[in-house]
């Protein structure tokens, strides 16, 4: 083989093994991109969860979904330390989230946020400001989107909180680990139609009251069933405790929700309960 | 040998600290600054083992700065102040204990409140209207108790700290020489000429 040859074959071969190193990290993108897509996809399917910031509070909603009418719900009638604990949970003192995707997932994501804040409070001694929390749990998220061997998280969250720094504030997290702030937003199934009858109704310097309604509105139009009951809804808000000047989170039980469903003539109708019975 | 002493008052600290470093009997330098500036509305004097002092000053406000970097935004004085009382507790129980003494000052703009907490090397912590480190101490406090007022001017609060500081300079054995002043405000930290 001449020194020309030589040479000249070297080039082709390295040109190609640059090709395929190229296909490769486009193969490795490719396949990250398509994970965390589909769970962004397996998101769109879950129960609609709503957030609505006002100026003195925030309001979360969020849908159940009834996965079979054999399904034992006795359990979760009273309630744990407010909600029945499925979509909306208690983070810190001063931060509530819904969650929307994989139920395993989240309830893993729910503990990690959870011990963040608490390991927050340990070193400075002062609530974690909801951005913060924020963060911590978008940064364990987007690890998960760049090593190989692992799954993302599927869940997509809706944070409502109250910190000194911002007072109330609103954000919403995704399987890549994006985090965005948000005056309404809506995430899992039909969260376009949402997101559209909130871009119409939302105004600025809205109150808790206001919230409350248009979050129950937008709901009850949004959700595939007809007739909204505590049993395929969770509903939370966050306000200031006016004499203690420190943030209250409210998770209300069921009977609350039927009776705030009443409350806004969106409860379900008394035939509706007969047809159930009969 | 070294006193520090602050006072709250109407919206402001004033924070004070002696400017000699010593080793024996004799004084090396009359200039040293024993005030840290943590941030934008945050002070921190200093006192205690010499070595310790600077070493676990810098170690403080480096990650103070690292802190507001990653978090956007400052850390308010009470968490910062237990964040270092934590530092020191630590450290208390390590092979390498820090023995330093600190009295934390700040303007806490959420609330808009001044702060001030006295820590000690053994990881005391307490939230006070005014407070005093080494020597100067045991002149100083009862005097504070006489004279001090959370509604006090600058001004005024610049005579109670000229009352403390002249009766140390007469009556401790060891005249403490010049003092360094420093204020902490709604508008930030600012060096006074005392």
């Amino acid at each position: 083989m001449s020194a020309f040859e030589f040479a000249n074959q070297s080039t082709v071969q390295g040109d190609y093994t640059k090709v395929s190193c190229c296909r490769v990290v486009l193969r490795f993108q490719w396949v990250f991109t398509i994970v965390v897509e589909y769970a962004m996809e397996a998101i769109s399917h879950a129960g609609t969860v709503l957030g609505v910031l006002a100026k003195d509070g925030v309001v979360l909603a969020a849908e159940k979904k009834v996965t079979g009418k054999l399904l034992d719900l006795s359990g979760t009638k009273e309630g744990g330390y407010g909600g029945s604990g499925e979509k909306i949970f208690l983070l810190n003192s001063n931060v509530i989230a819904g969650v929307a995707g994989i139920t395993a997932d989240a309830n893993s994501l729910v503990n990690y946020a959870r011990t963040a804040a608490q390991r927050h409070l340990y070193s400075y001694n002062e609530d974690i400001p909801v951005e913060l929390l924020t963060q911590r749990l978008c940064d364990l998220k987007q690890g998960y989107t760049q090593y190989g061997g692992l799954r993302p998280f599927g869940v997509s969250l809706l944070y409502a909180g109250y910190d000194p720094h911002c007072q109330f504030q609103l954000y919403h997290s995704d399987p890549s680990g994006n985090y965005s702030g948000w005056k309404a937003t809506c995430i899992g199934a039909n969260n376009g139609t949402a997101q559209s009858l909130l871009k119409q109704d939302y105004k600025d310097e809205i109150s808790v009251e206001d919230a409350v309604a248009l979050v129950l509105r937008v709901m009850s139009k949004t959700m595939d069933s007809t007739t909204l009951g505590s049993e395929k809804l969770e509903f939370a808000t966050l306000t200031v405790d006016p004499v203690t000047k420190k943030p209250k989170s409210k998770i209300y039980r069921p009977a609350e929700v039927d009776a705030l469903l009443k409350k806004h003539d969106l409860a379900k109708k008394d035939e509706d309960a007969e047809m159930k019975t009969a | 040998m070294d006193s520090s002493f602050a006072i709250t008052g109407k919206g402001y600290v004033i924070v004070a600290a002696d400017m000699t470093a010593a080793r024996s009997i004799v004084k090396m330098q009359s200039n040293e600054d024993k005030i840290k500036v943590l941030g934008s509305h945050l002070l921190m004097a200093f006192s205690g083992e010499p070595g310790d002092t600077v070493q676990f000053a810098e170690y403080i406000e480096r990650n103070i700065r690292l802190a507001h970097i990653r978090n956007t935004y400052p850390l308010p004085p009470p968490s910062a102040a237990s964040w270092i009382r934590r530092e020191l507790a630590d450290s208390l129980r390590s092979r390498s204990p820090y023995a330093v003494n600190l009295l934390v000052a700040g303007y806490d703009l959420p609330t808009h409140e001044p702060k001030l907490y006295w820590i000690d090397y053994l990881g005391t912590m307490a939230p006070v209207p005014f407070a005093a480190h080494g020597y100067g101490s045991y002149f100083a406090l009862s005097l504070l108790d006489k004279y001090h007022d959370p509604e006090a001017t600058v001004d005024e609060g610049l005579a109670t700290l000229r009352r403390c500081i002249d009766e140390v300079s007469k009556r401790l054995i060891v005249t403490p020489g010049k003092f360094k002043v420093k204020i902490v405000d709604k508008n930030g930290v600012r060096e006074v000429d005392f």
